[in-house]
């Protein structure tokens, strides 16, 4: 199997599988006072440093959650929940993960107002556009970094500036980016394990200093009364391992990954991409060409592990509503492949797979 | 690590060996189990296995729902529920009782056991724990459950601390589990829901009830932990009313001794002594064991569980939790029960 959805999830690297099998018999609860719960305590200690280094941030909290829906999740209802009653919008765009998206329209029922933002065909946001839809009456501005489904990098800096003017909180879904970019400059900042190689089942929201929110769920409270629950010192030691790689690897990771881009590119001369070209990780090759059926092209190419969309729409059948917001009709948006690569994807196996999936889309021309 | 007496396992149990295998394997199946190619399904195969292997273990017919632990799954029941009104017994985890106002609290006899108001609206939710984390008190939910059903209610069961210990109370309508109580990973739990009509669905996952990528590993060790044989409770509960005769002989006082409890709980008072000092003292002897629930151990608040049996602050602030597991040995007992009388003597004679 060839595996080409990077975005989806990454393979686990040998260290994080080595560190966290090292950290399985700390059996200890991290709250408990005695001797085994301060062992415990102390490897979330450890991973919460190596987090927050990766970040780059010395400053601030940084919670652990279940992973980035639940910071997701708790940053928006949290803020919302925190705002003054003056502000009543919340802005978001039109291409953010449903874990955002979904908690923005959630909270109509409360009161709110959900105000999303269109991007241009090239998946950006019009800076005037966002310019007009922030003023004083906004309580958060929630934009991700780089999408999941198209790879395109947010012009964020611009946005947290527009924010910024106005006092509007902001909110950074930093899941892709993480590791592999400059983290952007958000109060509140969304990041998660498996996406840097790390296990599933914890993330963490990072808060800036004076940025408190109220917890979404309660119980024994952990992290600073902020989110309940027994942290895993197993899951939260593969996260600071995975982190720290991430550091330690990150120009060796990003030269790997140009070199998959350039070849990629090659090989998929013929194919139209989505979304900017220049403002882009690398790591993310979504392309489509017209007339095909994207959907049966990846059930016939068995040994090549694809996706339309995000993983978590893909069963669904649902048309991405990212490619509807740049634009794409649907009959394009049908013809779309997305390529997720990167640390561990050899050039070899990316030509193989090329070969594969243009064969297949020719084989469907060629039926037509 | 075994030169340390461990004797908390009522606040994370070690993980065990089949559990810690079954990881192992499900790290090597990486692939987003929502992801439809042939990793994802792969991962997905695993997951869903893991689920009906729960579903046996526990001869359960409803829903699994897997969530991030028992937090999260009481989040869940309680803030995705469908019902008007939630009631919860006065000594629920803190997880239940934050999302329930003071005013919808049971009280509890000063057995622990929570008692029903005498009229309760249909449709009501009812929060009632299997088993007090402090105290091991084990409430009669089979029957509190049928008077529930009979007024048209459904129970909510957290079941944290009994699963895998004690049968699933199946007239229960809402389950909650941990898997790191019961010798499975931390970081995993679930919500057991017999009618999907009882919650309101919420995010794309866990069959539309739940957002967020789903943990396989975890949720292969969590099955792996519950499938583990339970051989070694009846001599657990041997040598714990052992030990609570050995405790009242020494001046000791169990609480919630006269009611059924959890073979592998034991809650004692020594009378004079906080249960602070008791605490370091036992820590530098070696030995782990905890003033209530972890989670506030870390604070001195008196335990809301023992003010709402009716006991009074400095009482409740000497009582101190023992739990153990399957791989406690009498001698571990023995060290505590002779630090524990070792501690009485030393502190009453200054």
């Amino acid at each position: 199997m060839i595996y080409l959805d990077y975005q989806a999830t990454t393979p686990l690297a040998p260290e994080v599988t080595t560190a966290m099998t090292a950290v399985m018999d700390h059996y200890g609860n991290p709250n408990s006072a005695h001797r085994i719960g301060r062992i415990a305590a102390a490897d979330v200690a450890l991973a919460r440093d190596r987090v927050m280094a990766a970040l780059g941030r010395d400053e601030g909290r940084l919670i652990f959650t279940s992973g980035a829906t639940e910071a997701l999740n708790m940053a928006i209802i949290g803020a919302a929940r925190a705002a003054p009653a003056g502000r009543r919008r919340i802005v978001t765009l039109a291409t953010e993960h449903p874990a955002v998206l979904d908690t923005v329209l959630s909270l109509r029922h409360a009161g709110f107002e959900p105000v999303i933002l269109p991007v241009e065909r090239d998946g950006l946001v019009d800076p005037d556009i966002a310019e007009a839809a922030v003023d004083d009456r906004v309580a958060l501005l929630a934009v991700m970094q780089v999408n999941n489904e198209i790879g395109v990098i947010q012009s964020i800096d611009h946005l947290l500036g527009i924010a910024n003017t106005w006092g509007v909180r902001t909110l950074c879904d930093a899941v892709q980016g993480f590791g592999r970019l400059p983290t952007p400059d958000a109060d509140m900042i969304a990041v998660t394990a498996h996406k840097i190689h790390g296990p599933k089942g914890v993330g963490a929201l990072w808060l800036r200093d004076g940025s408190d929110l109220p917890p979404l769920m309660h119980g024994g409270g952990q992290e600073a009364g902020l989110r309940p629950g027994t942290l895993s010192p197993m899951l939260c030691a593969g996260f600071g391992v995975a982190a720290q790689l991430a550091v330690e690897r990150r120009a060796g990771d990003l030269a790997h990954v140009e070199a998959l881009w350039t070849r990629a590119r090659d090989l998929f001369a013929d194919w139209s991409v989505n979304g900017s070209i220049p403002q882009r990780y690398h790591g993310n090759l979504s392309i489509r060409r017209a007339g095909l059926d994207a959907a049966r092209l990846i059930s016939q190419v068995r040994t090549v592990a694809l996706s339309l969309g995000s993983a978590c729409a893909s069963g669904s059948g649902r048309p991405s509503h990212v490619l509807k917001a740049i634009g794409l009709k649907d009959d394009e948006a049908r013809g779309a492949l997305r390529m997720g690569f990167g640390r561990y994807t050899r050039i070899e196996q990316l030509e193989e797979a090329a070969a594969l999936i243009n064969e297949a889309a020719a084989m469907q021309r060629a039926a037509a | 690590m075994k030169s340390r007496v461990y004797l908390d396992h009522a606040a994370s149990a070690p993980l065990l060996d089949a559990a810690r295998e079954a990881m192992l394997d499900g790290f090597a199946l990486w692939a987003n189990p929502s992801s439809p190619h042939a990793s994802g399904r792969a991962a997905r195969a695993q997951l869903e296995d893991a689920r009906r292997r729960i579903a046996a273990a526990l001869d359960w017919q409803g829903h699994i729902l897997f969530t991030s632990g028992a937090s999260e799954a009481l989040a869940m029941a309680i803030g995705q529920t469908t019902s008007a009104t939630v009631l919860a017994s006065a000594t629920e985890h803190d997880a239940v009782l934050r999302h329930v106002p003071e005013a919808h609290r049971l009280a509890v006899d000063a057995g622990g056991h929570a008692l029903l108001p005498d009229e309760i609206a249909p449709g009501t939710l009812v929060a009632i724990q299997h088993v007090n984390s402090e105290t091991g008190m084990i409430q009669p939910l089979d029957a509190l459950a049928e008077r529930l059903h009979a007024a048209g209610a459904r129970l909510l069961a957290d079941c944290s601390q009994s699963a895998g210990k004690l049968p699933l109370p199946q007239a229960a309508d809402l389950i909650v589990l941990s898997a790191h109580k019961l010798g499975g990973p931390i970081g995993i739990g679930a919500l057991l829901v017999r009618d999907l009509a009882l919650i309101r669905p919420a995010g794309g996952q866990e069959q539309g009830y739940r957002a967020g990528t789903e943990a396989m590993p975890l949720a292969r060790g969590f099955a792996a932990a519950l499938e583990a044989l339970r051989d070694w409770l009846a001599d657990v509960a041997q040598w714990r009313v052992a030990l609570d005769e050995a405790i009242i002989r020494a001046g000791g006082v169990v609480v919630a001794g006269d009611g059924p409890r959890l073979p592998t709980i034991g809650s004692y008072r020594m009378p004079g002594v906080s249960a602070q000092a008791q605490l370091i003292r036992f820590d530098m002897a070696g030995i782990a064991v905890s003033a209530g629930s972890a989670c506030s151990s870390g604070s001195l608040r008196t335990s809301h569980v023992l003010a709402a049996m009716g006991w009074d602050e400095s009482a409740a602030s000497q009582v101190i939790r023992v739990s153990m597991g399957p791989e406690t040995r009498p001698a571990d007992i023995d060290a505590f029960l002779a630090q524990w009388q070792a501690i009485a003597t030393d502190m009453r004679s200054r």
